[in-house]
């Protein structure tokens, strides 16, 4: 809402400045959005009397004045106005100033070679008008020297922002009510028009939905004369933020923002027949005032004639019966809608309108009678016709919400005390009726226009709004005694301290959007499931929700290589979006790492650039597990990590057969094609809700003593079958002898030169183990040592392998 | 005697020039190997008789210590000059760069995160969190906005095609009020929470992203009034931004699901071209900015909530984690949040080591 001052002021007496004024605003929650001041804009633009007027000596259309400014020595000044002369006076733009209309800072100049100290303006150089044919020419009794801006009367305008439960604010008036509550002036009363209504309105009013619409009111005005509106009400319009349409327009506009309450006007030539509320038929349309076509539906209303939709009631009049300046005989139309029918009504359109934003919201029922005389009031006055008597269809909403209100809520509810008969005063200026014998009698009757008061905590917030929320002091929310208690769920310690480990392993953290472009999703759908799409998605780009996090961060990859960055190394944990059985969604917290570019830069000590490989991945998901406090000693390593990873070069961590803790790997080369990145990347996927949670753990470790005795360690190395995993061959030797064996670790692996000194035969692949064996109280004997080497022996002699000779 | 004084001089003598171990070594042999001249004259007086003996004894004797003692002085001397010379050939160039290790960060909003759960723990709330995918009872019917209030038109909701088995819209959470909701339906009053997490709004510019992070902090209890949230927002941004002088301006304001509405305000001046939070905001040179909205719960939520107003009461607010990230650190484009770029991420990123703690102060100095 803008509204200017002198607008407040015709129904708020009140000496508080500008600067009072929004600091109320803002105390009572129309929060004021802007200040516009055009004193400030003709700062500098003062009234100056022209004294003598002379041909430029180099120029034929420019004149050079000696102008008196009301101080010092007459200035001279070059003008091309054809209207300057001696002796008029006007306003004269001195250097320095900033001429509204352009922005042009004034500087002494010379023009032509003639010396000019300043500038003679017009009415659109001021943006007072659209005039510019001369400069601006002021009564001679204008006082020489003075600001303009003082003489002109400037009119600062105010931009609050009001909340949708206050559609009783969405007209000055309420504005000034509000303000008159808190202490800012006195609302004034509202100044009904005197004119003589003659003879029954000729047009029948009907309403066939009382739901929709429950009341009906209208008048007809004949023998009027629409054009231009005069200057002062187009300011206030302007000053509104309105353009000017014609002079019945202006009046219906003027009275919503005045009043909060539309009305619309029609032009009677262009009706025939009863004037109807009704429900629209389904495919019924109108041509509405914006210039576009409607189709309408069964459950929006309409106000109709006995041929066509006229209007979609409460939201926009139709073009066909606008006023024009041909129009002579009108017919005006206040009327109640049913704010939720407006509202889905403008929804399913996808049409706004002042109107619609103050019927949704819902405007004053007990407003239409006095609404529409002041209208009446107004065309009568300005635009002449003869006003036949109302005629009313229906009956608007008149039964008040009572409320029982005990002023103790207030401080229990508001923190604040304030005294009883404040709060009265506080309601009863608002409009609420409070009983006499309050709070005895705890009643309170709410206005009908405040749509918004549903309980005693509304009263409440209208008593501490008006009162001061700055009154209400801080109180310590009570605490719990001692030091506080941990809060943090399992959940939320292992996502917390994942991040940090994953940070700590020299990744950076990314947040990547939840949505996807649908085909990113779709290459990362899992199964056939398909991916779930917005309806109204903002764009192509971020339209399906991510069923991994790696698209996102493999966008974000390509874009930092895009940008000549050689390697990135980005980790985000957050959710990937299912569809669940019950038709809810299944949200699973994951951890995504994608590895791209260069492991390590070409070096003086490394030579060339390496890339990442599938073993970086494997590090990471096993060190991040881990630190996930998942059993990763008990993890199987399996393939199946999906169709967007190498199918050679990937596999999943699990913990039995089913439960896939991890999938990583060297993303597919087609994966990479499809989301144009070049090199090749590495890809982790932890899942987060699959990691089994320690159930019953305590402070206290299990006991341990390091061993006196040191281990032994004995090599062992054998002839595999090619396609034997290392894995298997270790879980095996680890199993040979659980006592004594407590490490096993892979440090040789070879395969080729069949035949030669040294080779391996063709299908077999030696592998060689270093194996820890740790002893108990004695030391091993030699027979001891041959036993547990002859129990590796044969544990790798089960999956084929041999020892190598 | 004389001869031996002179052959150890002499020897004394060859030890000191000798330049290598092998050529002491063989000086070694000369005097003290088996057939070496000090071991000779040591033989020699196995056939004397003890007179003799006395007074042949201590100059051999002597000659043989002192020339093992040269021995040995020349072996260290000797052995440390080729250490140093071995050394100084292992000289390497130490300007050369050593290979470097990469170095991982934390995001802003997760440092943030965490920097709110330590601050709202102290005070006793504990963190939940609820789905993003939504449905439309729990983000507005619930939060007392029914499907004809206008304020859902506001809210730029993303939706779903599909519906809820009862029939209920799908959509992304708008705000995260409704883990307010799901929070009190499970574990009722009185409660203590704070709920972070993603949000979603169809709205895209300079200053908005169509997905951002809010923070919703919940407290139902017993005569929990205005005055509680008004200390709460206080004594959370003082812990938040580590500055005893912030001031909040509370301003009525509109929510459906709070009764009374607040909007609140923080006091902050210009500096070097950024905001910084503290001050008044009417004192000079200093202004108002939004920073969130709150309220009293409004009984009519509580009872979707099943948690009864005549008992219970409390209130609610909301804030933006990006929008109080950027204030405290400096960030000027929300739209770099998500972007993933490597250099913002490694500028404005946090040490893993940045674990926020009450006893360092929650926050991370640059």
């Amino acid at each position: 809402m803008k509204f200017s001052l002198t607008w407040l002021k015709d129904y708020l007496e009140t000496t508080a400045s500008v600067a009072e004024i929004c600091d109320a605003l803002n105390a009572i929650g129309l929060e004021v959005e802007g200040v516009e001041d055009p004193a400030e804009k003709l700062a500098g633009f003062r009234i100056a009397h022209v004294l003598t007027a002379a041909r430029h000596p180099d120029a034929d259309k420019l004149q050079v004045l000696t102008v008196d400014t009301g101080e010092g020595e007459p200035l001279q000044v070059v003008c091309g106005a054809p209207n300057a002369r001696a002796g008029m006076k006007g306003v004269l733009g001195l250097p320095g100033a900033v001429v509204p209309a352009n922005g042009m800072v004034l500087r002494k100049s010379a023009i032509r070679g003639v010396e000019s100290n300043g500038m003679m303006c017009s009415v659109r150089e001021l943006e007072l008008g659209e005039d510019h044919d001369g400069i601006i020419e002021l009564p001679d009794d204008a006082p020489v020297g003075t600001s303009f801006a003082d003489y002109h009367g400037v009119d600062p305008v105010i931009e609050v922002a009001v909340t949708p439960n206050r559609p009783d604010c969405m007209g000055i008036h309420g504005i000034a009510r509000d303000l008159a509550a808190k202490g800012l002036g006195t609302l004034r009363p509202i100044a009904m028009p005197a004119f003589s209504a003659s003879g029954a309105c000729p047009v029948e009013i009907r309403t066939d939905d009382p739901e929709g619409c429950p009341a009906f009111y209208g008048r007809v005005i004949t023998g009027v004369t629409n054009g231009a509106s005069p200057d002062w009400l187009q300011a206030r319009l302007k000053s509104a933020g309105q353009r000017s349409i014609s002079l019945l327009v202006d009046l219906t506009n003027y009275l919503m923002l005045g009043f909060g309450r539309p009305a619309h006007v029609y032009d009677l030539a262009k009706l025939s027949g009863a004037v109807v509320a009704r429900r629209a038929r389904d495919g019924e349309q109108v041509l509405a005032l914006n210039e576009k076509t409607y189709t309408l539906d069964a459950e929006m209303v309409v106000i109709a004639d006995e041929v066509q939709v006229h209007d979609i009631a409460g939201i926009m009049g139709g073009e066909h019966s606008s006023v024009t300046e041909a129009t002579t005989d009108v017919l005006l139309e206040i009327a109640y809608f049913n704010p939720a029918r407006i509202g889905a009504t403008g929804r399913k359109l996808g049409l706004s309108s002042d109107a619609r934003t103050r019927f949704e919201r819902g405007v004053d029922p007990e407003f239409l009678d006095d609404g529409l005389d002041l209208l009446t009031g107004l065309i009568v006055e300005l635009a002449g016709g003869t006003p036949s008597e109302v005629v009313r269809a229906g009956s608007p909403p008149s039964a008040p919400k009572v409320i029982a209100f005990d002023p103790g809520l207030t401080t229990r509810l508001g923190g604040v005390d304030v005294p009883e008969g404040e709060q009265k005063r506080i309601l009863e200026s608002l409009g609420f009726a409070v009983a006499a014998d309050w709070p005895k009698n705890p009643n309170v009757t709410c206005p009908l226009r405040r749509h918004d008061i549903e309980g005693p905590a509304d009263l409440v917030e209208e008593v501490v709004r008006i009162y001061g929320l700055d009154k209400v002091a801080s109180v310590a929310l009570p605490r719990a005694e001692g030091v506080a208690r941990p809060t943090a769920t399992p959940q939320q310690k292992l996502e917390r301290g994942l991040r940090r480990a994953a940070a700590a392993s020299g990744l950076n953290e990314a947040i990547t959007w939840s949505f996807l472009p649908e085909w990113a999703a779709e290459h990362f759908a899992s199964g056939n499931e398909p991916p779930w799409v917005l309806a109204n998605p903002i764009s192509e780009d971020m339209k399906a929700m991510r069923p991994s996090l790696l698209p996102g961060l493999l966008m974000a990859a390509k874009r930092n290589a895009d940008r000549g960055a050689a390697a990135s190394r980005l980790f985000e944990i957050g959710r990937r979006y299912f569809r669940a059985g019950n038709g809810l969604s299944d949200e699973k917290p994951t951890l995504g790492i994608v590895l791209a570019g260069e492991k390590t830069p070409r070096g003086w000590q490394g030579g060339k650039a390496k890339s990442f490989d599938a073993f970086d991945a494997k590090a990471l998901a096993l060190q991040l597990l881990e630190a996930a406090g998942a059993p990763v000693a008990n993890l199987m390593v399996m393939g199946e990590a999906g169709a967007q990873f190498h199918p050679g070069q990937s596999a999943t961590l699990r913990l039995g057969p089913k439960v896939v803790l991890a999938r990583f790997g060297i993303v597919h080369p087609a994966t990479l094609k499809a989301f144009d990145v070049d090199a090749p990347v590495a890809a982790v996927e932890l899942f987060l809700d699959a990691i089994p949670t320690k159930k019953g753990a305590v402070f206290a470790r299990p006991g341990f003593t390091p061993p006196a005795l040191q281990a032994v360690t004995r090599d062992f190395a054998f002839l595999v079958p090619q396609g034997l995993a290392a894995g298997d061959l270790v879980r095996a030797v680890q199993g040979a002898d659980k006592a004594a064996i407590t490490g096993v670790r892979v440090f040789d692996v070879f395969a080729g030169l069949p035949g030669k000194q040294g080779g391996v035969p063709e299908g077999k692949v030696s592998i060689a183990l270093e194996v820890t064996l740790q002893p108990g109280e004695a030391s091993f004997k030699d027979a001891e040592l041959k036993a547990i080497a002859e129990k590796v022996v044969a544990a790798a002699a089960k999956l084929g392998g041999e020892l190598r000779g | 005697m004389t001869d031996i004084t002179s052959q150890t001089e002499a020897a004394l003598a060859a030890i000191a020039a000798t330049a290598s171990l092998d050529a002491l070594e063989a000086e070694r042999l000369e005097a003290l190997g088996k057939k070496g001249w000090v071991s000779l004259a040591l033989k020699t007086l196995g056939g004397m008789n003890p007179e003799e003996r006395t007074a042949a004894a201590p100059a051999i004797q002597s000659a043989r210590a002192t020339i093992a003692d040269a021995l040995e002085a020349k072996k260290a001397a000797l052995e440390a000059a080729a250490l140093e010379e071995q050394l100084a050939r292992e000289t390497i160039d130490l300007s050369l760069p050593a290979m470097p290790a990469p170095k991982g960060s934390v995001h802003p909003v997760s440092q943030v995160m965490d920097e709110l759960a330590e601050i709202f723990a102290d005070l006793g709330f504990a963190v939940a969190t609820g789905p993003e995918i939504e449905d439309d009872w729990h983000n507005f019917t619930a939060l007392n906005m029914d499907e004809t209030h206008p304020a859902r038109a506001m809210h730029d909701t993303f939706y779903f095609p599909d519906r809820t088995p009862e029939g209920r819209e799908i959509l992304l959470r708008t705000h995260t009020s409704p883990v307010q909701i799901r929070s009190m339906l499970a574990q009722g009053a009185p409660i203590r929470i704070i709920a972070p997490g993603r949000v979603y709004r169809s709205d895209s510019d300079a200053t908005h992203t169509p997905m951002f992070h809010q923070v919703e902090g919940l407290v139902v209890g017993k005569g929990i009034h205005l005055g509680h949230l008004k200390w709460t927002l206080e004594t959370f941004f003082k812990a938040f931004f580590e500055r005893e002088d912030i001031v909040l301006r509370l301003r009525p304001s509109y929510f459906p699901f709070t009764e009374p509405s607040v909007e609140v305000d923080v006091g902050y001046s210009n500096e070097g071209g950024r905001r910084v939070v503290g001050g008044h905001g009417d004192a000079p040179g200093h202004a108002w900015m939004e920073i969130g909205g709150s309220g009293m719960v409004n009984a009519r939520v509580l009872e979707f909530a099943k948690v009864d107003p005549a008992e219970y009461q409390g209130f609610a607010f909301g804030l933006g984690i990006d929008r109080i990230a950027m204030l405290k650190y400096g960030m000027n484009d929300l739209r770099a949040f998500f972007d993933g770029d490597g250099r913002w991420l490694a500028h404005y990123g946090f040490s893993p080591f940045d674990q926020p703690t009450l006893s360092a102060g929650v926050g991370a100095r640059a």
